[in-house]
């Protein structure tokens, strides 16, 4: 096959922005410029309207009524503002956050900052697949217990959580549940009332709107409170002072209601991506592991162990595939993923784990050409590995005594 | 983070991949690391009457840099006696390929892979 030009395989880390959602956007940089909470005259009214609208679309798509939704600068600052403006509001009530080890690293820190200020935060540990047990969470569940935090779709292993039955388990005794769908909106179908979900989370980027604008659900019915983060004018109903971007809202409006016109579509043609590839190096390659759920999760994420050959040197073997490593020896760090050690994958097998994230904008043609290369440099370099080799000859490599440096 | 020539060179075009019979009097073998931290070396040396290393081999499972070092190593073992063999240190290594800081334990391994090996083959010929 000939030689392509870099092919993004990353989008779990971003995606680019819908040549239709930036369509959408571009008038209100330079002609809609007003701000949308001016009330006197109508360059703000015309801007408020962009905005307005944009609410709509991003609450159509998890079910929920526009008023419940407020913008933000991304899922970062929801999980921030959705854990801490809970706990704020209610700590004198109830001090329990439940969460889970391999939750995004914004709302395990947002939770280690509330154990410094009297918290008592569980970390459910998650079963091989990626998966809480649900039982688990009824027992760490106490009359104490304030708040559930448990993200939709995972943002390393693209497993889905079982969010209908946590919020079933949440709303009959009474905690609040809030969920990061950073990675779920577009991906799975969401509805916050089916679901019990109390809060959730949004980004504009992992759903091909731009970087820099998020959500924030918030339950009305029954009601949850929440303390604001940011001190101002009292925007977005108090809960998050400071002007909107108009341009940024509309993109986000406009990623969702993109979505819940193609999602379906979007599904079916991602999981044939999914499959080809899987497949593809399946079959040339053995022992190839799929970390996570293979049956639940989404069908743009595949993080592949590929034993025996280090991830790094994988990566670079590939430099014109964009993929992220699990090894994360590419960071200053040497530790591998914290998530993958949470799924009980081996250290020696976390090094050598690599995340392939499909999108809209993938082709079969990459897909097959990615699958090859991928291939060849996976054959390639065991035959450069001793460990690869020792395994060939039977040697159980487990029994060795390793110098550990 | 950009990668020198020689070190990308090294890692696309390993030199003296290979294995050599481990029971041979003749060779001598180091196996360095270990695969819970994500690199593992197995250098072999083949010293003749002389005691000069003929012939260097090297399997590498880590990074490129891991894999780059290893590769050097090999090339630069060969024809020398052991006593030279023996006092390469990990800085020329890490020189050489230009690594960058967080890389300099791959040189260091590789510094330790040929010790392995030399000490191994002198274990084996005891006189």
């Amino acid at each position: 096959m000939e030689k392509m030009k870099n092919i993004y395989f990353d989008y779990q880390a971003t995606t680019p922005v819908d040549p239709r959602v930036l369509d959408k956007m571009m008038p209100y940089f330079a002609e809609i410029y007003g701000n949308p909470h001016s009330r006197n005259h109508s360059y703000g009214w015309e801007a408020e309207q962009g905005v307005e609208v944009a609410r709509e679309h991003v609450a159509k798509i998890i079910g929920a009524n526009p008023k419940e939704i407020i913008f933000t600068s991304g899922a970062t600052e929801s999980n921030n503002l959705a854990i801490k403006g809970v706990a704020e509001f209610y700590g004198d009530k109830k001090n329990h956050i439940i969460t889970c080890v391999t939750e995004h690293k914004c709302v395990l820190e947002s939770c280690r900052n509330l154990s410094g200020k009297g918290f008592d935060v569980t970390y459910l540990p998650v079963q091989s697949d990626g998966l809480i047990n649900l039982d688990e969470l009824e027992k760490v569940i106490t009359d104490k217990t304030l708040l559930v935090s448990i993200m939709g779709v995972h943002n390393e292993i693209g497993v889905i959580q079982p969010l209908e039955k946590i919020g079933e388990i949440c709303r009959k005794n009474d905690v609040f549940f809030h969920t990061d769908c950073a990675q779920a909106i577009g991906k799975i179908p969401l509805d916050v009332d089916k679901m019990n979900i109390d809060l959730m989370s949004i980004s504009g980027h992992k759903i091909y709107a731009p970087k820099g604008i998020g959500a924030l659900y918030i339950r009305r019915k029954p009601r949850v409170r929440i303390s604001s983060m940011i001190s101002g004018g009292g925007q977005e109903r108090g809960m998050r002072s400071g002007t909107l971007s108009p341009a940024l809202c509309v993109g986000l409006g406009e990623a969702c209601r993109i979505y819940s016109d193609e999602m379906e579509n979007e599904h079916k043609t991602l999981s044939k991506l999914k499959k080809m590839m899987l497949q593809g190096i399946r079959k040339s390659c053995p022992d190839v592991y799929l970390n996570g759920s293979e049956d639940n999760r989404v069908p743009g994420n595949l993080n592949l162990s590929f034993a025996y050959v280090e991830g790094e040197s994988l990566m670079m073997g590939i430099k014109n595939l964009a993929v992220s490593s699990g090894s994360a020896c590419t960071s200053a760090s040497l530790e591998p993923s914290y998530v993958l050690k949470a799924l009980g994958v081996e250290e020696e097998l976390a090094h050598t784990s690599l995340r392939i994230g499909f999108g809209r904008f993938t082709t079969e043609n990459e897909v097959q050409y990615a699958t090859e290369m991928i291939v060849n440099e996976v054959k390639r370099l065991r035959e450069l590995s001793p460990l690869w080799e020792m395994a060939q000859e039977g040697v159980d490599i487990s029994k060795i005594k390793w110098s550990h440096h | 983070m950009a990668y020198s020539k020689e070190l990308l060179d090294h890692y696309e075009n390993p030199k003296n991949v290979g294995s050599m019979d481990k029971q041979s009097e003749k060779v001598g073998t180091g196996l360095v690391g270990a695969p819970a931290c994500g690199d593992v070396m197995k250098l072999q040396i083949r010293v003749n009457e002389k005691g000069v290393i003929e012939d260097a081999k090297f399997k590498t499972f880590g990074c490129g840099s891991a894999i780059a070092s290893s590769s050097l190593i090999t090339e630069w073992v060969k024809g020398k006696n052991l006593d030279e063999a023996h006092s390469i240190k990990n800085t020329e290594i890490a020189n050489h390929l230009a690594l960058p800081p967080v890389k300099i334990h791959c040189s260091i391994l590789a510094e330790d892979a040929i010790k392995a090996a030399i000490d191994d083959y002198k274990k084996k010929n005891k006189k």
